[in-house]
């Protein structure tokens, strides 16, 4: 048993501040002035934020490397025994730190932005809550725990996304979200359960010591990895469940950068940068990710090429972020994928928040076609746009490009196709980021009778925190290339089991980053000429297209594939069964069962006449009956 | 008390059951056939009566008295059980003019 570390089981307060909060702000939401609730949800997050911190200092002056703390026993039947516990260590650390820190800055944001709103008390009720179960999905010492953090998240994207809900498209978009996670949730609650049933326990710490006791590839461990696997797939929009989170874009602007930054989709990430040691196990597994991810990562890009609403392109960037995240993953560079969630939470909160700035300017405009030369009129969202798309795009010394570049030597590691993939995929995106920061910001303006403004400062300084982050956050996990120590991977070690690395000679390194730069350079320089100089504005939505840029444009089709496969067939069966099945068997059964009992109620009533000699008749019959049988028998 | 044990066992202990049960069954007729509801209750009496009667028999032929003491309690019973009848037939007098009892049939569906 290892000591208690002093002060540890202040952990509990970092889940109970936004809970707090929600409780406040949503029971008595109708009591607060506007805006009051605002205040009240942001200082909660940021409270929790402290007390994060607070844990980081305390558990790296204790010299250990985590900590378990139960708060009670929560399941106990048997032997079975599940207690509602959080773990604290460098992962969940690292998680919380991002978690409410990036939390607090998009909700100081969100009182500027939706100060207009006149639900924006609920509005924060909501945060709260999704910032509440986001922790818990972090803090869990065990996959339950987890779980409850897990549905919870997909909860309040249901609600966030709705938020607009007098809107029946934003409706199906949450909708759409919800089913897509459902299918996905389905996949980790058998994984949960095969865990329970290969391991007895669900508790990480238990589980882990055990599975060093299987072999590399063992069968189960396979199954339990890709059965977990398909949660997060669904958690964080990998192909084939990633159509819900561009649709995602419905909710607000601030929601769209707490799913897509902090919280939500970063959790399938965690979850199997969690379960490393099963993973390791899996190679079989560990390939499917590396293709999921890939394929997520390319796809996405392409598609963000030709989109034309600033929330949709940025949402493509997100899945296809997510998809390096997922090949880091399944390439064992566990940390090298938790230290891309970090970067990745800094600039795309950034990117978001800067376009819900640009929105808001544009009083609710979301069509690049239809902004440009806002640098002028929005310097300060201009700067930190430009640091999120430079950071995004991996440009040194963002810090997009120490984290990209580490997935992308891992990826030169394992194959030379799978690194010029990637590096593909990153290209792609550099491209259609610049595109969409040429077209918004720079040549002329295009909507008549708009009248840009820079927004209010409670939401550019979330913003300038936020760019401050993007351009140093990478200067965490410095390679040895640098003169680096990989602080970073080095923190995560004690918690993920990353596969040994194979350092790269630094002259190939220097090889492949000058290579990607030289490339990347192209890439900026071809989009400048195109939206910049020659001041292409993409084709209007009528007009015709080549066959590629149709396809692209259109997503591939695959919200229509889907529709064609799963909702239609779906839709014939339940009208088959409404019609067949329900309409001429079931109801008719179930109606002749009433009507039955009906009748025969009234035969038997006429018994009932109220004459008193025939009941003593019927009584004494029937005990005269009843002593005729016992002596017979 | 020793001559009446000894008188009860001079008749033999089948005749106290034949009598029993006839009383018990003219009773028991009595309670199904008639309609006035004095008539009723004097034969539901006639029944209790028959398994005292029984009750005491039994008790001599068996020299335990508490047969004997079980008798008295029933006595007991039935006379609260009396009293309370006879308040009901009063009732019953005084809201249907009547002591019969297939007047009393509007407790019904």
């Amino acid at each position: 048993m290892v000591e208690q570390i002093p002060n540890i089981n202040l952990a509990w307060l970092v889940p109970a501040f936004p809970l707090l909060g929600f409780l406040i702000t949503g029971l008595a939401n109708k009591r607060l002035k506007h805006n009051q609730a605002g205040i009240i949800a942001s200082a909660m997050v940021l409270l929790s934020f402290l007390v994060s911190v607070i844990l980081f200092f305390i558990l790296r002056s204790s010299g250990q490397n985590e900590a378990t703390i139960t708060l009670f026993s929560w399941i106990s039947i048997g032997g079975m025994n599940i207690p509602f516990a959080f773990l604290i260590d460098h992962l969940s650390l690292t998680m919380m730190l991002i978690v409410t820190g990036v939390g607090a800055l998009i909700h100081i944001y969100s009182i500027g932005y939706m100060h207009d709103d006149e639900r924006v008390n609920s509005f924060f009720a909501q945060m709260n809550l999704f910032t509440f179960s986001m922790l818990l999905l972090v803090m869990g010492a065990n996959y339950l725990v987890l779980f409850i953090g897990w549905e919870g998240v997909g909860l309040c994207s249901y609600l966030l996304i709705g938020f607009w809900f007098k809107n029946p498209a934003y409706n199906y978009a949450a909708r759409k979200a919800f089913v897509m996670n459902r299918i996905g949730d389905l996949g980790f609650i058998l994984g949960i359960i095969l865990l329970f049933f290969t391991f007895k326990t669900v508790t990480f710490s238990e589980i882990f010591a055990q599975a060093l006791g299987f072999q590399a590839g063992a069968p189960v461990i396979t199954l339990i990895t890709l059965l977990l696997l398909v949660g997060a797939v669904g958690k964080s929009a990998q192909i084939p469940l990633f159509t819900w989170l561009p649709d995602a874009m419905a909710g607000p602007t601030p929601v769209s950068a707490l799913i897509h930054a902090a919280t939500m989709v970063t959790a399938g990430i965690y979850m199997i940068a969690r379960s490393s040691i099963l993973y390791n196990l899996a190679p079989f597994t560990l390939n499917v990710i590396i293709v999921i991810g890939l394929a997520t990562a390319i796809i996405a890009a392409l598609i963000g090429l030709k989109q034309n609403d600033i929330k949709k392109v940025l949402a493509y960037s997100t899945v296809s972020q997510l998809g390096y995240m997922f090949l880091a993953l399944g390439l064992g560079a566990y940390s090298a994928g938790v230290f891309h969630v970090t970067t990745h939470a800094f600039f795309k909160a950034l990117l978001f928040l800067g376009a819900g700035s640009v929105i808001h300017a544009m009083g609710g405009e979301q069509d690049i076609r239809k902004m440009g030369g806002l640098r002028k009129k929005m310097p300060l969202t201009y700067f930190t746009f430009l640091v999120a798309t430079l950071a995004i795009s991996g440009i040194p010394p963002f810090s997009g490009f120490f984290s990209k570049d580490l997935i992308l030597s891992k990826a030169f590691e394992h194959s030379i196709i799978l690194y010029i993939l990637a590096l593909g995929g990153a290209l792609i995106t550099c491209f259609y980021m610049f595109r969409l920061l040429y077209l918004v910001f720079f040549g002329e303006q295009r909507l008549a009778g708009a009248h840009p403004h820079e927004s209010p400062k409670v939401m550019t300084i979330p913003l300038l925190i936020l760019s401050v982050l993007s351009i140093f956050g990478g200067f965490l996990n410095i390679p040895s290339l640098f003169g680096g120590d990989s602080k970073f991977s080095t923190y995560l070690q004690s918690a993920v089991v990353s596969k040994a690395p194979e350092e790269l000679s630094h002259s190939t390194e220097i090889g492949l980053i000058l290579g990607s730069l030289v490339l990347l350079g192209l890439v900026i320089f071809f989009a400048y000429r195109t939206f910049v100089s020659k001041s292409f504005i993409p084709a209007k939505d009528g007009e015709p297209m080549s066959f590629f840029s149709k396809l692209i444009y259109n997503k591939f089709y695959i919200d229509e594939m889907y529709t064609a496969v799963f909702e239609k067939p779906f839709g014939y069966l339940s009208d088959f069964f409404y019609n067949k099945v329900e309409n001429t068997v079931l109801d008719p059964v179930v109606d002749e069962i009433g009507f039955t009992t009906a009748r025969v109620g009234t035969l038997l009533r006429k018994l009932q006449q109220g004459n008193m000699s025939f009941y003593l008749f019927a009584m004494v019959a029937g005990i005269l009956l009843f002593i005729i049988f016992i002596l017979i028998v | 008390m020793k001559e009446i044990t000894s008188a009860i066992q001079l008749i033999p202990l089948q005749h106290y059951i034949i009598l029993s049960v006839t009383l018990f069954s003219i009773g028991m007729m009595g309670v199904l056939f008639r309609r006035n509801i004095i008539a009723i209750l004097m034969c539901l009496e006639l029944m209790f009566n028959s398994a005292n009667l029984l009750l005491a028999a039994f008790s001599a032929y068996h020299s335990d008295p508490s047969g004997q003491v079980f008798v008295f309690f029933i006595m007991i019973v039935a006379a609260a059980e009396v009293a309370v009848g006879l308040s009901i037939v009063v009732m019953m007098k005084r809201n249907v003019e009547s002591v019969d009892i297939n007047l009393l049939n509007r407790l019904k569906w």
